[in-house]
């Protein structure tokens, strides 16, 4: 298809995307920068159709973020509370299972759990926690945990890493969530997250658990203090992760909300770099096959626009988000099937409900 | 996909398009590619990479409406108590904050108030103009078609008795859709298309500019939003006097209309195809209002040169459940973060 860019720099990017040649750090760089968004959003859009025609994907999911208790106060975080905080809380296993039966009867697929380092925890009430959700929830995928909670209960268990996932595993861990990432590198680390494991850590956890046979997505937080170089360098670094291990299975770019954190005097991310950032993980991870638009972050007006600019899905239905809430997004907190089919639709989309794993729900 | 092709072929060669070959467009090219038109047509005829926006105030000096009309979540029937006329001191107010802000216009409109005169609208205008040196961009052709009626004079008569009490230009509001079909189904009690037309005509010819708008996303079809359209580029062929097209999407929340709210990408879309379309007005605008931050800021790859008004205060809209706010200081740097620059201007769309 002929392109007619404003930017005529676009024009060399194209032409590599079109011959299947790897887009390089500078051309990273120049997607960020470029202003021709429609003439961006066009090769952006000329690689997802090729990977998944007409089709946009989401799943019928459920989150339990069980503690808001969290030893590493990240300073972009509005979640998480120290133990004797006023709204810090811990969910018991009686108390995830009652949340879990609160929405038996409805077609949960997928169960997303992710939770604060909370050092009151031991290593079983986690492997109580699979058993419970699989127990209660047998047909759906336990997708759960980030590398940053492995790291942790691989302290707490004791264990090695590989042991750690292997104990997981066998009690219901089917795939991993991608959190955590940030931005993966030294000088962010350092000023954002310095009791978080860093990006060495992170990559390292991955690729053990990638090589243990669970897939794992991976994100990227924009928005913050990062320049654009970090955010190429962050893409190439999971692009050559994933060179080696194919086990990443959708990348997704999470804009940062600062109401509430101690980062609150950054303003919040603009329609265009929501856009931007996801054409840029579509054009520069070539290795992967999914990009999702976060509808919690980016609204779900703009993550309808982002299907045409390089996303094939728009994640969950979710129905109780938390996190993000915390920070201020002003999205909706779920949204019902009817809602996401009907935006994929009018969007000129094609809705395709999946399972954790990209097949299709066949209605049965 | 040759027809489509033809048409793209003549909006590149800035021919004009007509109504089968726009819905043809709309209904079959790919979100992108209409993006990518208008995206161009906005640069041919704004080479600067400037948006524009004006610093202004909606002052709503009545909601008692007789119209009634089935979209509006801002009326009250006369005689409901909740109504309310504007007080000069209110009125007074508003406009020496609007002027303290920056701002260098009002957007005066009401309710069709059954127990207001001439002589009231009068001596609203002069009251605002002995008192304030500020633009007034005020009463939409409803307004003004009620006004004449209840007087007994001419839309041409009306016009003059309140340009010279200090009326200066009209706003665009109530087209909603210039088709008669959908006007009787959604506001039956309001000006006919032809008559909303013969406001703007007789405004124009005085002299007076004015903007137009489309609320689409209750009970039209796509055809209507063409045939709408099509009367605006023919009354504009013909006076030259609309300043900018304004479209933006029906709010359904505490009206009487029960549908679905138009998606994003749809709203889009009708941006794009009336940047194409209207290819003799020179401006159109983002509809931040009903939008929110976000797709006002990816509309200015869409078609749109203009974000509207920051709005010091809005009424209508807010009570259709819809409350997103900007500050001068936020529009502006939307406009710097899409890579133009910001700039604010007057009724008539000159730089300040």
């Amino acid at each position: 298809m002929a392109i007619s860019f404003i930017d005529k720099r676009l024009e060399g990017i194209y032409s590599k995307v079109l011959n299947n040649s790897r887009l390089s750090k500078e051309d990273g760089i120049y997607i960020y920068e470029t202003h021709d968004l429609i003439g961006l959003g066009q090769v952006a859009n000329h690689v997802r159709r090729s990977l998944h025609g007409n089709k946009a994907f989401y799943i019928y999911n459920q989150h339990l973020n069980y503690t808001n208790v969290c030893k590493n106060r990240c300073r972009f975080c509005a979640y998480a509370r120290d133990r004797k905080e006023k709204g810090a809380y811990t969910w018991s296993i009686e108390e995830i299972e009652k949340r879990l039966l609160e929405r038996i009867d409805e077609p949960v697929n997928e169960l997303h759990i992710v939770g604060g380092l909370n050092e009151a925890l031991t290593f079983d009430y986690f492997i109580d926690l699979l058993k419970t959700v699989k127990k209660i929830r047998p047909k759906a995928t336990i997708k759960a945990f980030t590398s940053v909670e492995i790291d942790y209960l691989s302290t707490l268990a004791g264990l090695s890493i590989e042991q750690t996932i292997q104990q997981l595993k066998q009690a219901g861990l089917e795939m991993m969530p991608g959190g955590g990432a940030e931005i993966l590198n030294s000088r962010i680390h350092k000023e954002l997250f310095p009791r978080k494991i860093n990006h060495k850590r992170w990559l390292e956890i991955i690729r053990a658990v990638h090589r243990a046979g669970i897939k794992t997505n991976a994100t990227m937080l924009y928005g913050h203090i990062e320049t654009i170089e970090e955010r190429v360098d962050h893409l190439i670094t999971l692009r050559e992760l994933q060179d080696e291990t194919h086990g990443f299975s959708a990348f997704i770019p999470l804009a940062f909300h600062s109401e509430n954190t101690k980062l609150a005097h950054i303003p919040p991310t603009t329609a265009v770099d929501d856009l931007k950032n996801v054409a840029a993980a579509r054009l520069m991870l070539d290795n992967f096959d999914h990009i999702k638009a976060y509808w919690v972050m980016i609204g779900e007006k703009l993550a309808q626009v982002a299907l045409s600019f390089g996303a094939d899905d728009l994640d969950g239905t979710i129905i109780e988000e938390r996190i993000t809430h915390m920070a201020g997004a002003k999205s909706a907190v779920g949204l019902t099937k009817e809602q996401m089919e009907d935006m994929i639709t009018k969007a000129g989309f094609e809705p395709v409900e999946r399972d954790s794993f990209y097949n299709p729900k066949t209605v049965v | 996909m040759n027809n489509l092709n033809k048409i793209i072929k003549k909006i590149s060669a800035n021919e004009r398009i007509d109504i089968n070959e726009g819905l043809k467009l709309f209904r079959q090219a790919d979100f992108l590619t209409l993006a990518s038109l208008a995206n161009q047509k906005r640069f041919y005829y704004h080479p600067d990479k400037i948006v524009t926006y004006v610093v202004d105030r909606n002052i709503n000096y009545t909601n008692i409406c007789a119209s009634g009309c089935r979209f509006c979540a801002f009326f009250v029937t006369p005689n409901k108590g909740r109504g309310y006329i504007i007080s000069k001191k209110d009125l007074f107010d508003k406009i020496q904050e609007t002027l303290d802000l920056g701002g260098t216009q009002i957007l005066l409109q009401g309710g069709m108030h059954p127990d207001l005169d001439l002589d009231y609208y009068v001596d609203l205008l002069t009251y605002i103009k002995e008192n304030f040196d500020i633009h007034i961009h005020g009463f939409s052709p409803p307004e003004i078609d009620f006004i004449a009626k209840k007087s007994s004079l001419s839309i041409a008569q009306t016009l003059l008795i309140l340009k010279k009490a200090g009326l200066s230009s009209i706003p665009g509001g109530g087209a909603e859709i210039l088709c008669d079909d959908i006007r009787e189904k959604v506001s039956p009690n309001k000006c006919s298309s032809e008559e909303w037309l013969e406001v703007m005509r007789q405004a124009h010819a005085q002299g007076m500019r004015s903007s137009a708008t489309m609320m689409f996303g209750h009970v039209e079809k796509d055809f209507h939003i063409f045939e709408h359209m099509d009367k605006i580029r023919n009354l504009q062929d013909e006076t030259h006097g609309f300043t900018a097209f304004i479209p933006w999407t029906f709010q359904p929340d505490n009206t009487k209309i029960l549908v679905k709210k138009k998606t994003a990408v749809e709203y889009l879309k009708v941006l794009a195809m009336s940047r194409l379309f209207l290819d003799n007005i020179n401006n159109i605008q983002a509809s931040w209002v009903t939008q929110g931050d976000k797709i006002a800021q990816t509309a200015l790859f869409f078609g749109a040169n203009d974000m509207g008004s920051t709005m010091i205060e809005e009424n209508v809209v807010a009570s259709a459940g819809v409350d997103f706010m900007l500050s001068k200081e936020e529009l502006t740097r939307l406009i710097t973060k899409a890579g133009f620059e910001p700039r604010q201007r007057d009724c008539y769309y000159n730089l300040l």
